[in-house]
């Protein structure tokens, strides 16, 4: 038998043809089929609509950390540019690139590589001043990061996880930022990585063994450059970037935590959902934050590198300051009295740069990195919390959180009290004197101060709750009595308001055990009473249902308060109704309750 | 008449009428103003006009003789550049008492009656005599002042001559906009707290050299952008704290409003 | 206690927030009134107008196209430029002086590119896209006990497969190898680390004879070249030929300052000086920066970086400031053609203080 024989003569050869009016079955469109193809090999449709579909809860004081998100992808990519031009080596060269006060000025190759970016590679300056200006917004967004998580209380179970990753997160970061600021070896930064070898001396026994190893033999050495230069471009960011995707991760794990209001709970998250919303939002974000920071940086000089001058031992500049977020080191050094040197046996123990210098940093980081577990040792709550406090409702947290940054504000204003000096026509030693009794007198008060306004706040708003706004309208009675009517709280309104839970002190166990025999109770017991007593002692509870209605009937028949809509049962009070000789008379529904009768 | 009564409520009236009520007192007050006085000059004797000069206006806190008091130091060997730098750049005569006298921009005197001055106090004793403008033109070698002036001047003026702090309230001013001659003065008389270096210490060329490296930096070359005062870190954190810390902020709740 | 600061009649004082009972515990029960406010759930949706009205669509539509569109022009403004504008030309713009055309144009450009695209997304989500509130729900982070349960077993039965506790052979080697294998790698980075100190931060360039030099121009200089009032910065002579130039130039940088003799209060200051001309070490004692700013009337010596001051007249004294010990003086004199030259090394170590000063 012929093998070309077809088997059903001609039709049968436009058999398999493709009807082109039939619908296309199978034939996807192009990103299905990217989609499809990527599905078949990953199965990751099921978490990837788990993700998209994911709420976010809408507030600008979230949006903080995604600002240090964003800062944080600015500087990588930045980077990454500038490594390809910046040579990190302390090797010594000539210049003569175009920028004429430095030509024939001998100079380390790394600075000269940061002049050459600066003014000779297209675009080099633009990049290297968003490189560091979004370092700075990294580590100012940061901070205030942390100021909001800390004030609202979102560092409390489950997340004392990622509140101690994100202060070991802030530490890396201004530790990044001094590396990064030192490598062009400019006159400013150099003078900083002398005071650095100074701090390093100054460790008792070791010192001059650690700062040996670290700058290679003496300073300046040529080994200190390189170093900073694998800390700075391999070692810290590695860090960062792996603590910080444990740090998100954690946050979708956890799901964001949400400020109390109506129709949010504490087994809820209200918001918006990523796909399409924030997706649209974070990312629009993400470009303004680049955005602002370009712009910032087309228009603003940061680290004129190229006015300072190379680094070298003998000149040095008048206001050597570090970059900010290391201020509160350095003004911890020129307030730190210089009484605490001590010579004995051949041995020196400089107290007075060693502990400004290396023990305040870690000392503060460690107290913040603490916190969490301190509070939850003090309220003994174990539940998990989703809802955010109002800084108000937690007035102690709140006070002490002033507090420590008060400490901080004035050991870093103390960093600029030179430049504090000559702008405001001041005498600097007056100055740096009365910056070091703020240091002590200034936190306790600032604590006590916000306290109060706490406090005061929270009267405030149960006032609010219990006799409603002012509505300025005057009501005249038939007996002609005068009363201005006031609006309640709309009941949205007022959730918000009376949520909260107002912590109690803790109760020491029984005082007399089983056999009767009183127990003292252990030290960590009773410290921990009177910490919990500290904390929650005097406290403003939220207005509750009955103290409104008991708002009703308050004495004072001044007030004619409209009834809440909700509001089951009789309405009394108000002048036209009852004398005030009457305001307590049983009224004739308490005579005979029935408790299952709803009212 | 009528038709300026008429527009009285009309909304520009009040501008207009701040603008002329601003525009009168202003007026009224330069022509009333008592003007600062004018010294006098008599003949055309240089020194007996210094001399004059001097009694009237310096001898009150520096002694009739230039012998100083208790107001002020003696003058005696200060030299005619000391008086052309303190009186050309307005320091002095000194209206009263000060930590330190500053720059200023109202100059009491004409350059004949500075350079009459200058020439009596030259008399009193040998000192520093206004330079040759050869070494004060700024045509110098810049990259060489950089670093003369990085090692002898920056540690109190700063890294770009904007001025820096020192003890009880004194100050090293802003170098800026600054005249060579006055700068060469500066430095070759030592005025209040500055340290004297003569020509011995930095000679006329490495002064001319620095001269330029400022002048340079009076072109006001600014690649990156504004300088906020060339102060170093700390202005650029104040800024990112106010600016950019406050713009993203503004973004942020932007974001987060619901629309219209 | 609440805020009414009255204790409240029967009030059950281990719940925060109890009612008030107005009937004064006469009653059982609350008397129909919530302990607490509830949740009045959430508030009614509010339509936009781009919700409401095509038309205020629309104009969203355009707004947000509109901030693209400028962010696409923004883009083709950098590129242009990029190749157009001359890296080197300086314009006047206000506010920033003599500004860099290439920076300004690139940066901007590029700021405007990106901050229009954010722009527009996040207009476009706020008026276009829903904005409904929706609750997702949480669970606790707690695994079920089950969970838990069956983690625990296959531990349990993992390890006793591993027959790990009948072999404490094993156990106890494997503790020792684990504990030891990461040694190396901490000895290689550690035991590289060096080289010690020795003697080094005792010592500093300055031998006796040595002349002193300006910085950095590196000429000798005359005793009569220094007036009363005049500072001069230092270095040693021949320390350009060091092989550590640099590290040299740390430790030995010196000032010179001339002081009418009558005005030096300590009689070692005015010997170990010559006719009221001293010098002392300029690094500073605290930690390191170089002390240059001379007062010349008070003769105090002001350190830029912590406000240490030294008093000139007391051998360098401290009179303020963080650092502790004065500032070293080094011991000069004249040579045969009255040129200044060192009498003798630093006679102690300069700069920061370290354990084994002394």
């Amino acid at each position: 038998m012929s093998s070309t024989a077809t088997p059903n003569g001609a039709a049968g050869l436009r058999a398999n043809d493709v009807d082109p009016d039939a619908p296309k079955e199978g034939r996807t469109p192009l990103a299905g089929g990217l989609a499809s193809w990527v599905d078949e090999r990953t199965g990751a449709a099921k978490p990837v609509d788990y993700l998209l579909k994911k709420v976010f809860p809408d507030h600008w004081s979230f949006m903080l950390g995604e600002i240090a998100m964003f800062s944080l992808v600015i500087v990588l990519v930045t980077g990454i540019f500038l490594t390809f031009w910046f040579v990190p080596s302390a090797g010594q060269v000539v210049y003569n690139g175009s920028y004429v006060p430095l030509k024939g000025i001998a100079m380390s190759e790394a600075f000269k590589s940061t002049v050459d970016i600066s003014f000779d590679v297209r675009g080099g300056l633009i990049m290297r001043q968003i490189h560091h200006w979004s370092a700075l917004m990294f580590i100012v967004s940061i901070t205030v990061h942390m100021f909001r998580v800390f004030f609202t209380g979102a560092f409390r179970k489950p997340r004392e996880i990622n509140w101690v990753i994100g202060t070991i997160l802030s530490l890396l970061a201004i530790n990044e930022g001094f590396a990064g600021y030192s490598l062009p070896d400019d006159l400013l930064s150099g003078t900083g990585l002398r005071a650095a070898e100074g701090f390093m001396q100054s460790i008792p026994v070791l010192g001059s063994y650690v700062a040996y190893f670290v700058f290679g033999g003496a300073f300046p050495g040529e080994a200190i450059i390189p170093r900073l230069y694998t800390v700075h471009v391999l070692l810290l960011p590695a860090i960062i970037v792996g603590l910080f995707t444990a740090h998100i991760v954690l946050v979708a794990v956890h799901k964001h935590t949400q400020y109390p209001g109506p129709g949010r709970t504490n087994d809820n998250v209200v918001g918006f959902p990523f796909m399409p919303v924030y997706m649209a939002k974070a990312g629009g974000f993400l470009f303004v934050v680049f955005g602002i920071t370009t712009l910032i940086s087309a228009l603003v000089t940061i680290n004129p590198i190229w006015m300072y001058g190379p680094y070298d031992p003998s000149p040095v500049t008048a206001g050597s300051q570090p970059d900010w977020y290391m201020g509160f080191a350095d003004g911890a050094l020129r307030l730190f009295p210089g009484f605490f040197e001590f010579h004995a046996f051949g041995f020196t123990l400089s107290l007075n740069v060693f502990i400004p210098a290396l023990v305040v940093m870690p000392l503060l980081y460690s107290i913040a990195g603490a916190y969490p577990f301190i509070e939850s040792w003090v309220t003994g709550d174990k539940r998990e919390h989703h809802l955010l406090d109002r800084p108000r409702n937690a007035p102690t947290r709140t006070g002490l959180g002033v507090m420590a940054i008060s400490f901080y504000l004035i050991l870093f204003f103390a960093a600029g009290n030179d430049l504090i000096a000559i702008k405001m026509g001041l005498s600097i030693n007056d100055i740096t004197r009365a910056l070091q009794v703020m240091l002590i007198v200034v936190p306790p008060l600032a604590y006590w101060v916000t306290k109060r306004i706490a406090l005061s706040l929270q009267r405030r708003d149960r006032d609010l709750v219990l006799h409603g706004r002012e509505s300025g309208r005057l009501v005249r009675t038939a007996e002609g009595k005068f009363f201005e009517v006031h609006e309640p709280l709309p009941e949205h309104e007022r959730w918000a308001l009376v949520q909260h839970e107002a912590l109690t002190p803790l109760q020491l166990n029984a005082r007399v055990d089983a056999n009767g025999v009183r127990r003292r109770g252990s030290l960590n017991e009773r410290l921990r009473a009177k910490v919990s007593s500290f904390y929650f002692a005097e406290g403003v509870h939220p207005v509750t249902p009955a103290e409104l209605a008991a708002a009703h009937h308050d004495g004072t028949a001044r007030e004619a308060i409209a009834p809440p809509q909700d509001w089951v049962g009789q309405v009394h009070g108000g002048a036209d109704e009852r004398p005030e000789s009457d305001a307590y008379a049983p009224h004739e529904h308490e005579v005979d309750p029935d408790p299952n009768v709803a009212r | 008449m009528k038709a300026l009564a008429s527009r009285r409520r009309h909304p520009a009236a009040i501008v207009i009428l701040l603008l002329l009520g601003l525009m009168a007192t202003g007026g009224l007050y330069s022509l009333l103003a008592p003007k600062s006085a004018q010294a006098a000059v008599a003949s055309a004797d240089d020194l007996t006009t210094g001399r004059k000069l001097f009694l009237a206006n310096c001898a009150t806190c520096h002694g009739l003789n230039a012998e100083g008091t208790k107001a002020g130091p003696s003058l005696v060997g200060v030299g005619a550049a000391a008086v052309d730098f303190q009186v050309g750049t307005g320091r002095m005569p000194l209206a009263g008492p000060a930590i330190q006298a500053s720059r200023s921009d109202t100059i009491k005197f004409n350059d004949a009656q500075i350079a009459s001055l200058a020439a009596y106090v030259a008399t009193l004793g040998p000192g520093p005599s206004v330079p040759d403008s050869q070494f004060t033109s700024g045509d110098g070698n810049i990259a060489r002042g950089n670093q003369l002036f990085k090692v002898n001047c920056a540690m109190c003026h700063n890294f770009a001559g904007s001025g820096g702090a020192l003890t009880r309230g004194k100050f090293a001013p802003s170098l800026r906009n600054v005249s060579g001659r006055h700068m060469y003065e500066a430095m070759v008389t030592g005025p209040q707290s500055m340290p004297v270096f003569n020509d011995t210490n930095l000679s006329p060329t490495d002064k001319n050299d620095i001269i330029s490296y400022m002048h340079e930096l009076d072109k006001d070359q600014n690649p990156g952008g504004m300088t906020l005062g060339n102060l170093g870190p700390v202005s650029e954190g104040m800024f990112a704290w106010i600016f950019g810390l406050g713009l993203m902020i503004a973004a942020a709740v932007w974001l987060g409003t619901k629309a219209a | 206690m609440n805020e009414q600061g009255t204790e409240p009649m029967g009030a059950d004082e281990s719940q925060p927030g109890t009612a008030l009972r107005l009937d004064r515990g006469h009653i059982q029960g609350h008397g129909g009134i919530p302990e607490r406010f509830t949740d009045p759930g959430l508030a009614p949706h509010v339509h936009r107008l781009a919700d409401r009205e095509e038309r205020a669509a629309r104009r969203a539509e355009r707004q947000v196209a509109m901030l693209f569109g400028i962010s696409i022009v923004a883009t083709i403004v950098f590129l242009v430029a990029y190749f157009a504008v001359d890296l080197h030309t300086y314009a006047f713009i206000p506010g920033i002086g003599q500004a860099n055309l290439s920076n300004v144009i690139l940066g901007s450009s590029l700021g405007v590119s990106l901050l229009c695209i954010g722009l527009g997304a996040i207009h476009w989500a706020k008026t276009l896209m829903p904005d409904t509130e929706v609750a997702e729900q949480r669970h606790p982070q707690r695994s079920s006990d089950e969970s838990r349960r069956a983690t625990v077993e296959t531990m349990k039965a993992g390890a006793e497969a591993s027959q790990l506790a009948r072999r404490p052979l094993i156990k106890y080697a494997l503790g020792g190898a684990l504990g030891l294998f990461a040694l190396p790698l901490v000895v290689q980075l550690a035991g590289s680390l060096g080289p010690l100190p020795k003697a080094e931060l005792s010592t500093t360039f300055w031998r006796k004879g040595m002349r002193l030099m300006r910085d950095p121009e590196l000429t000798p200089i005359k005793a009569s070249d220094v007036t009363i009032g005049s500072v001069f910065h230092v270095m040693p002579e021949g320390i350009d030929k060091s092989a550590h130039f640099l590290e040299e130039k740390g430790k030995a940088a010196v000032l010179l300052m001339r002081l009418d003799p009558k005005d030096i209060l300590i009689a070692k200051e005015r010997d170990w000086g010559h006719d009221g001309i001293v010098a002392y070490s300029k690094i500073c004692t605290h930690v390191g920066c170089p002390v240059g700013l001379y007062e010349q009337q008070t003769h105090h010596l002001l350190c830029p970086c912590h406000q240490s001051t030294f008093d000139v007249t007391q051998d360098c004294k401290i009179i303020f400031g963080p650092a502790h010990r004065p500032l070293p003086q080094l011991k000069i004199t004249v040579d045969a053609e009255g040129y200044l030259m060192a009498d003798s090394p630093f006679r102690e170590a300069v700069g920061p203080s370290f354990w084994e000063r002394g």
